[in-house]
């Protein structure tokens, strides 16, 4: 479904700030797989999703989703394919519009955004609908303006969105990093009730060692835009966050650095 | 007196589609776009050359649409493919236009009287003139409004509001801006050509100040009427021209101000708009800090106590 091939990336080339962001990254998601992503702060997670949406583009490599080249193409082309939720949970929703028009432009993904109505009676009920399984109550609130919003409500508005149209990859950044615990869980229900109902090919990075053992089918750690390790369904399901961190130690030679780190 | 105001209001309700232009520009893209210094002069220029040649004044005004439609194109080009900061590609193109301006017109000043205009079948009824234009504005206002509850029209909306967040559901936001400035440049141009048929005249200098004026309307419709919605946020900006064209005509009449002062009044009433809200806003965040800490330290200290 997606398949990355010695995708590479370098910040500040030719400056003293080079920097290695991503090196030869092969990675290769079957349709459904659900794949968690740890690593230490500038290991290049971040980097590998951005490749991936099209916000940068690979110096080399491919990136594919189902088999056609997509890294020539500009961010919002890729998007057809790909749903994305952001850190912060302002970034995936335009505050100044209501819920029901934030829904709307999630509808027309991959459509052709023509002079025809954003929002109407139809539409609205199918927003209704899927506003309902969130269970945060939003579906009241259709005309509300989503910068009223809690940060909380804000990410399950942005999940939904980005999931709408049941895209082909589903890219998670730490969307529950900026949220309080009890928020941050019911995100994490949400998350994976919505993967596993679409099936949908997720990728998820958390800073969350826990959630990123218990979540997903496969486990992947980077350190120094590279994947280091690469832990497969089979053995993730015994893993403990310990072994985890053992593991990163033994591979990378130093300790798991992260200020935000939580495990669990 | 009342002829005055009668006057303020024709004029109000003709500014008002410039108003709105700004609005789409100022308000929706979040970019102050100083072409339409520019580009209400060339719709005055291309109705009025147009009309002195012959042509109808109706194919006329529709051109001067048409032109302000191109210019603002080129000025979102330069600024979303040429990666030109927005302001200043709002000036290059202003700077470009003025000599455009004059090659279109070939010398400063192009007269409009005693030729039909668009405007001339019903400016001779005092009754009728008033209403036409309210109606005319409001048609503009509220094709505007159902433009931007489109698909297409939402996406511009979000340009503003979040270009990373709609550019990740597929909207070219550099298309979008493209067309944001383009339209926002053509009810200028518009504007531009009705008024100098309602005037008699188009003059190379009749859009110096035009952003200014509209930013002015924009505000004073935003502080008196609300923008809550897109309804009434453009409803703010129609009737924004027409509360500043009545200001502006009590300002002549005020013995200590020339005509020639009034820019610079139009320009501190901007100043002054965008200056208190923030002023305002930050006194208010500072007082309710304020208050609640009391109110949690109150809450703390009497817990303390009972203990």
């Amino acid at each position: 479904m997606l398949d990355l091939v010695q995708v590479s990336k370098l910040f500040n080339p030719g400056t003293p700030d080079e920097k290695i962001a991503l090196m030869n990254i092969r990675l290769k998601l079957e349709p459904g797989d659900f794949v968690t992503v740890i690593g230490s702060n500038g290991a290049g997670k971040s980097t590998l999703m951005n490749v991936i949406s099209g916000v940068m583009k690979p110096d080399i490599g491919e990136v594919r989703i189902g088999g056609q080249a997509i890294h020539p193409l500009p961010e919002h082309a890729r998007s057809r394919w790909i749903g994305r939720v952001f850190q912060d949970p302002m970034a995936g929703t335009a505050p100044a519009m209501s819920i029901e028009e934030n829904l709307a432009m999630a509808y027309a993904r991959g459509k052709k955004r023509g002079l025809g109505r954003g929002v109407n009676a139809s539409r609205r009920e199918l927003f209704r609908a899927r506003l309902q399984r969130l269970g945060i109550g939003l579906e009241a609130r259709l005309k509300a303006k989503v910068g009223l919003l809690s940060g909380g409500e804000r990410q399950a508005l942005s999940l939904l969105m980005a999931t709408f149209t049941q895209p082909q990859i589903l890219l998670l950044d730490e969307h529950t990093a900026a949220l309080d615990p009890a928020r941050a869980e019911l995100i994490t229900t949400l998350t994976e009730e919505i993967v596993r109902e679409m099936k949908l090919t997720t990728l998820m990075v958390t800073h969350n060692m826990e959630q990123a053992i218990r979540l997903g089918n496969r486990l992947i750690m980077m350190d120094k835009g590279r994947i280091i390790l690469d832990i497969p369904e089979s053995r993730k399901r015994t893993l403990t966050v310990a072994q985890l961190l053992g593991e990163f130690e033994r591979i990378s030679g130093q300790r798991l650095s992260d200020d935000r780190i939580v495990l669990g | 007196m009342l002829e005055s105001m009668v006057g303020a209001v024709e004029l109000g309700l003709l500014y008002a589609l410039m108003a709105l232009g700004v609005y789409i520009t100022f308000r929706i893209l979040d970019f102050p776009d100083l072409t339409v210094d520019g580009s209400f002069t060339t719709g005055g220029a291309v109705a009025a050359i147009m009309i002195t040649h012959g042509s109808s004044p109706l194919l006329a005004t529709i051109c001067a649409f048409l032109c302000g439609l191109a210019a603002g194109a080129c000025t979102g080009l330069l600024h979303a493919k040429g990666k030109i900061n927005g302001l200043l590609a709002g000036i290059l193109m202003m700077i470009t236009l003025y000599s455009i301006n004059l090659r279109i017109m070939g010398k400063p000043n192009v007269s409009l009287l005693n030729t039909d205009t668009v405007l001339s079948a019903i400016a001779d009824n005092e009754w009728a003139y008033v209403p036409v234009l309210l109606a005319l504005a409001l048609a503009v206002k509220l094709a505007l409004d159902w433009f931007l509850h489109t698909d297409a029209g939402m996406a511009l909306r979000a340009t503003g509001d979040n270009a990373r967040m709609i550019r990740s559901f597929g909207a070219n936001t550099d298309t979008t801006k493209i067309i944001g400035v383009s339209l926002s440049n053509g009810l200028v141009a518009l504007s531009g050509a009705l008024i100098a048929q309602d005037s008699g005249f188009a003059d190379i200098s009749a859009g110096v100040g035009t952003i200014v004026l509209g930013l002015a309307s924009v505000i004073i419709g935003e502080a008196i009427f609300g923008s809550r919605n897109v309804f009434r946020a453009t409803l703010a900006a129609l009737l924004g021209a027409v509360a500043y064209r009545i200001i502006y005509s009590l300002a002549l009449r005020v013995e200590l101000l020339d005509a020639s002062d009034l820019k610079m009044m139009t320009a501190l009433i901007v100043v002054a708009a965008l200056v208190v809200p923030t002023l305002r806003r930050s006194m208010k965040q500072k007082a309710l800090a304020r208050k609640r800490t009391q109110e949690l330290a109150g809450a703390s200290s009497n817990r303390g106590g009972r203990s």
